[in-house]
């Protein structure tokens, strides 16, 4: 444990199995990301990508194996308790708090943070009306940075699609993640979008200090930005490597394409 | 940080202002209007803190009616006179420690206090394992606790004196209490709504999955709102003992919570402020509607008078509600200082643009 946490590795999952009645949806998974590292995972369409994102956050306890975070047995732990460990994560299908304010949005992940008592907010208190006021400060830093600062008071539903994805990738760094998984962020965007948001997840992955391990399936993003990818089909790993690596291999080509037959 | 002082300084001027109004109300109207407008206050309280479950939390809550009675009965327990404790427990005797002591008048806050308590722990029992449970499970759960709570009310006659209940409640509930409470309740539910607790309780509602994952607790969170709503719930019940001075198990039927559902799904679910407009016209609308259970003579036509036919109009009302503005009259729209001082700003900006045209124009 002590020798991985050194070695820097901040996320390992470590033969990782789970089972929905007879289906193996994920099946014996392996890996280790490293600090700073950008890691994507791909594969086709029910490979288990976000069965293997589900497991790490919490959502699934996996039938066996374990996760560890930055040397901590996190296996099965509850949702938010892997968000307050330091894991944040985005969805496929955009999830935001529809009904709330940008700002508020971004406030909601900083809830697991605060310190004042219910009866203090019920009462406000100005030891809770200052806490507020500096999660409000915080808030409204985080939007700036990410270029949301002016639509801080519109309601999150009202958004277009591409500011809708990027407050979802802003909610999930205000609950101060380390680790950040991003399941297709680029999923229903124009060209022009993905290279925006190419240089948003580089530029946000520095800026933060983040380690980010990503789902998608657009593979001009993938090939951009990605260090390492891992391929999975059907539950299982088929391929690791470079972008240039797996472009050529030809166990990815075909799970992709189909195999040839002879 | 300024704007928030100067939003601190209308509230109060505006509680001060309501007080006056009260006073002068208390002493110059009569006694029926007034018991409309504290029975108008109750149903604020309690409509509030029903709110902040279905509304805010987004949780289908149907136990309002059950949070009311322990209330009420406990405030009841609390301050009914020992002599007439002795004259209402003439079947079976009470049981211990109700029948030897009564609390005076002095005593109705914390007698008040306790209903709500109460109420707490009743929304603590029935929420543990509700919440535990994802789904519509709290609908089925809270309507069974208020089934449960009826039957013991009729059942322990010790402690309830079953069907027959108590009547000779003192009236200590005066329109400063009704009001006053009514006023604690919505300050402090508003507060709760607009702090992080509140969002995390919005965050919930909104998407369950997602508030989880940016490290809300959704247990705690829906307990909070619950346990909060249960303990004002108490505390209208105890208010509502006290108005009415008597109370048997059929004061807290399932109707109660009817009526409140009314209240909140009109006022718009997640207004605060939407609920206690409701709250009072719900009130005053229950009276000025008995017209339609008295006969009505329409010349050759005569209508003999229905017991029940406002609950009738009211149904229609919600049904109408529903087709054609299903978000309430407020939706989740807030009456807030921010809110009425831009529109201050509006018409004074519309009426200095009149001004300038009349002077150019002239």
């Amino acid at each position: 444990m002590e020798a991985r946490t050194q070695n820097g590795v901040v996320l390992t999952l470590d033969h990782v199995t789970i089972k929905f009645g007879g289906l193996v949806a994920v099946n014996d998974f392996c890996l280790d990301i490293r600090k700073g590292e950008l890691v994507g995972l791909i594969g086709p369409n029910g490979a288990g990508k976000t069965t293997v994102f589900n497991i790490v956050t919490g959502q699934y306890a996996p039938t066996s194996g374990r996760v560890l975070f930055e040397g901590q047995d996190i296996t099965g732990w509850r949702p938010d308790l892997v968000a307050a460990a330091g894991i944040a994560r985005t969805f496929q299908n955009v999830r935001l708090f529809t009904g709330l304010t940008v700002l508020d949005n971004v406030l909601v992940s900083q809830h697991l943070r605060l310190k004042s008592s219910f009866l203090s907010a019920a009462f406000r208190l100005p030891s809770y009306a200052k806490e507020d006021a500096e999660a409000r400060a915080r808030g409204m830093d985080l939007l700036q940075r990410v270029g949301l600062a002016d639509l801080a008071r519109e309601q999150a539903g009202s958004l277009p699609y591409g500011q809708q994805r990027r407050l979802e990738i802003a909610r999930a760094l205000a609950t101060n993640p380390r680790l950040l998984l991003l399941d297709e962020p680029a999923a229903g965007m124009n060209p022009e979008e993905t290279t925006q948001l190419m240089k948003f997840i580089c530029r946000i992955r520095d800026e933060f200090g983040l380690t980010v391990f990503l789902i998608e399936h657009d593979m001009r993003l993938v090939m951009g930005i990605c260090e390492r990818i891992r391929v999975i089909d059907y539950g299982v790993s088929i391929a690791e490597g470079t972008p240039q690596e797996i472009q050529s291999d030809p166990g990815v080509i075909a799970a992709y394409l189909g195999e040839e037959e002879d | 940080m300024k704007r928030r002082h100067l939003h601190l300084i209308l509230t109060v001027a505006l509680i001060g202002v309501l007080l006056l109004v009260l006073w002068w109300a208390d002493r110059h109207l009569g006694e029926f209007p007034l018991r409309v407008a504290r029975t108008g206050a109750i149903y604020v309280v309690a409509a509030v803190a029903y709110n902040l479950v279905n509304g805010i939390t987004g949780q289908f809550s149907l136990g309002p009616n059950g949070f009311m009675a322990l209330g009420g009965y406990t405030t009841a327990l609390l301050i009914l006179p020992l002599q007439q404790k002795q004259f209402v427990w003439f079947l079976e005797p009470q049981m211990w420690p109700f029948n030897s002591f009564s609390f005076p008048w002095y005593l109705f806050g914390l007698a008040l206090l306790l209903a709500g308590v109460v109420g707490a722990l009743g929304a603590l029992v029935v929420g543990i394992p509700s919440f535990r449970l994802r789904g519509d499970y709290l609908a089925i759960a809270t309507f069974g606790f208020g089934e449960i709570i009826f039957v013991l009310a009729n059942n322990l006659i010790p402690l309830t004196n079953g069907p027959l209940g108590m009547k000779g409640i003192p009236e200590y509930a005066s329109v400063f209490w009704c009001f006053g409470t009514a006023i604690v309740a919505t300050l402090v539910v508003s507060n709760i709504a607009n702090s992080s607790f509140g969002r995390a309780m919005k965050a919930v509602r909104d998407d369950e999955v997602a508030a989880e994952a940016m490290g809300v607790n959704v247990f705690r969170t829906k307990m909070l709102a619950f346990v909060t709503s249960g303990f004002f719930g108490g505390v209208a019940g105890g208010l509502l003992a006290s108005l009415i001075t008597t109370i048997s198990p059929t004061l807290f039927t399932f109707a109660m919570t009817f009526n409140l559902l009314i209240i909140i799904v009109l006022g718009g679910l997640g207004s605060i402020t939407g609920s206690v407009v409701t709250g009072l016209g719900f009130a005053i609308m229950s009276e000025v509607l008995r017209v339609v259970e008295a006969p009505i003579d329409l010349g050759p036509i005569h209508i003999p008078g229905v017991a029940g036919m406002r609950m009738v109009v009211f149904s229609v009302l919600l049904i109408l509600l529903m087709i054609f503005y299903r978000r309430g009259l407020f939706g989740q729209f807030e009456l807030s200082w921010d809110w009425v001082l831009s529109v201050l700003r509006a018409t004074r900006g519309v009426r200095k643009w009149k001004q300038e045209r009349k002077t150019e124009s002239s």
